[in-house]
């Protein structure tokens, strides 16, 4: 079972709530995928408001709320935002977000580093989004976070794993659970990384920008379990090239 | 290249536009089929030959929205602070010359107005003044930041052009974005219409957005007046502008605006038509050049293009605006800068959202991070 700081998840798909057509389908959708770990964007929510629309109807035992900083460009507004984030919504858990460039929302990585080594010491679970680094995934891990989130692909893009190379190292190096984090649009996509050996996903725009987000939601659900188990059963190897009978390096030996 | 003037200044307005109608069926389909698009691609897509493609461009620039913004479209509400203007404007309500009651509101008028907007729902807010240096300047911008900045998640201006550090000032003090239309890229025409004031100095405008990246601004809003120039050679540069900044201030958000000329007190009715299919063509246009900028639309249209263009590729847009200082609760019988189009309230502009399967975003920041 996946355990991220002291909570345990039977989920290890977890999502997020921008872009659905209202916070009905929202939460509809990420009740359908069994979804234990939902991010919200603190600029969305009115933290102080216990009517506030999306957080109203993320009100469920099942969901946990993981408050992101989306929006923030520097360490200083990250560590700010999530201070606010948990006085207001008494979680000290946090998705490190901070990409200074508004167009592809890429992180920055040195902001990033900066603002997990100073939520740690304040006490948070940090999950920090960042690129496909293996280095930095490392220097994350010694500072205290408490998983890494590589992306996949530019966020919202739906492009799948084009960190490939990258994630593989991350997840071969890694100590502290991998969240292959953007870029994930089908549910394919999900279950390749989880047969990878990614510890879990975070996926939304494909399932809140999809015709039926409702039947998306459960189809991520059914990848990322089908992508866990084959990974957990160990997947047979791949044949590359059938074997030859000569062989002319090696025939002095006999 | 020190600003955007300098690149401006390599362009020959006659040859652009000559070049935009000499577009042809197949650089139209070539614009279409490429995932990447340049700015040949959009004058393509802007072009008298793009017009068979109408609808092949509405069903991409949906589908790009989508998938960038998904299924929302984010509330904002204008609010005019001041009809004091030290310039003349061929076009606006607010002209210098125009005989009409001035005013400019205290703090008090201010709360009152932003209790009304608040009421209504709004968090994003679009502060409006006319350019009166002494009574609406950096101080006063200032002081209504200060009065309103804890009432308002997100805080635009749409008033005189600055200077950097009075810019920078205002950032400080809660502003997230600037407004700044160039209204007409023809340097000569824009002369025409702007005969006397500081607003007279095309420069100056055409620079500000450069004055905005160096400040540090979160957003900064661009477009051209439609009716005053050809609207395909004045969207063509407002591109190329946007595709400067982009490349020069890559932390700052870019938006798109796209008024046409609307009657006024003492009006002026445009040179050069602008028609609904001509202004689909050209929303379509901007989201096929970037799937990321913001494309807003003002209360300036009328009911039945709103209702249709909010899925098209917009992703903001303003209701029930009032253009008159004072408007919505202290004085809503003064006189207005351009008589709005769409007066739906906005509980019907969200009915009207809802209806169509679109999320309605009230609040998508916040302004107490920073220092």
């Amino acid at each position: 079972m996946l355990q991220i700081a002291d909570k345990k998840f039977s989920s290890r798909l977890f999502t997020g709530t921008g872009k659905f057509s209202s916070s009905q389908v929202m939460k509809e959708a990420i009740l359908a995928s069994e979804s234990e770990l939902v991010t919200v964007a603190l600029k969305r929510v009115d933290v102080g408001d216990a009517q506030d629309d999306i957080l109203s109807h993320l009100d469920h035992s099942r969901i946990n709320l993981l408050p992101n900083t989306s929006g923030v460009r520097t360490a200083k507004e990250a560590v700010f935002a999530a201070q606010l984030s948990r006085e207001a919504l008494e979680t000290n858990w946090v998705k490190l977000e901070i990409h200074p460039d508004p167009k592809y929302l890429l992180p920055d990585p040195i902001e990033t580093l900066k603002a997990a080594e100073e939520l740690v010491k304040l006490g948070f679970v940090v999950m920090p989004y960042i690129h496909a680094d293996p280095v930095l995934c490392k220097r994350l891990e010694e500072v205290g976070v408490q998983c890494v989130m590589p992306l996949g692909a530019p966020i919202g893009s739906n492009k799948g794993l084009r960190t490939q190379e990258f994630l593989e190292i991350i997840i071969d190096q890694s100590n502290v659970p991998v969240i292959v984090d953007a870029g994930i649009g089908a549910p394919s996509n999900a279950a390749f990384a989880m047969e990878l050996g990614a510890d879990a996903v975070l996926v939304n725009t494909a399932i809140a920008v999809s015709q039926n987000p409702v039947a998306m939601g459960i189809a991520f659900k059914m990848a990322v379990a089908a992508g866990r188990m084959a990974f957990e059963a160990k997947l047979a190897p791949v044949v590359h090239k059938k074997a030859e009978a000569s062989s002319p390096l090696t025939n002095f030996l006999n | 290249m020190s600003s955007f003037k300098d690149l401006f200044d390599t362009y020959n307005w006659d040859d652009t536009l000559a070049s935009i109608f000499s577009k042809t069926e197949h650089d139209v389909l070539r614009a279409l089929s490429n995932t990447k698009r340049d700015l040949e691609d959009f004058k393509a897509l802007i072009s008298p030959a793009a017009k068979p493609y109408l609808e092949q461009m509405a069903q991409l620039s949906r589908k790009l929205t989508k998938k960038r913004f998904g299924n929302t479209i984010q509330m904002y509400s204008p609010m005019y602070l001041s009809n004091e203007c030290q310039n003349i404007c061929t076009y606006c309500g607010f002209s210098m010359t125009n005989k009409i009651p001035r005013r400019t509101l205290t703090d008090a008028e201010i709360l009152k107005e932003v209790a009304y907007i608040k009421s209504k729902g709004y968090d994003h807010i679009l502060l409006v003044t006319g350019e009166a240096n002494k009574t609406v300047g950096v101080d006063y911008f200032n002081n209504a930041l200060q009065l309103i900045r804890s009432k308002f998640s997100n805080i635009t201006i749409e008033v005189q052009p600055l200077l950097q550090d009075e810019y920078e000032l205002l950032i400080e003090n809660g502003l997230y974005a600037v407004l700044v239309y160039q209204e007409t890229y023809h340097r000569e025409e824009y002369k025409k219409h702007h005969p006397k004031g500081k607003k007279s100095n095309f420069d100056f405008r055409l620079d500000t957005p450069d004055r905005l990246g160096k400040a540090g601004i979160h957003k900064i809003g661009l477009g051209a007046l439609f009716g005053l120039e050809d609207w395909r050679a004045d969207s063509f540069f407002t591109a190329l502008h946007l595709k400067y900044l982009q490349k020069t201030y890559w932390k700052t958000k870019y938006s798109i605006s796209f008024p046409r000329l609307r009657p006024h007190s003492g009006g002026l009715e445009p040179k050069v038509e602008m028609t609904d299919p001509d202004l689909v063509q050209l929303i379509c246009a901007f989201r096929l050049l970037d799937e990321d900028v913001e494309l807003s639309m003002s209360t300036r249209e009328s009911e039945v293009f709103r209702n249709n263009i909010v899925n098209l590729g917009i992703t903001s847009i303003s209701a029930e605006s009032k253009t008159n200082p004072g408007g919505y609760a202290v004085a809503p019988e003064s006189l207005e800068q351009f008589e709005i189009s769409d007066e739906r309230p906005t509980e019907d502009i969200t009915a009207m959202l809802k209806s169509q399967g679109l999320d309605v975003v009230w609040k998508d920041w916040a302004n107490n991070w920073q220092d």
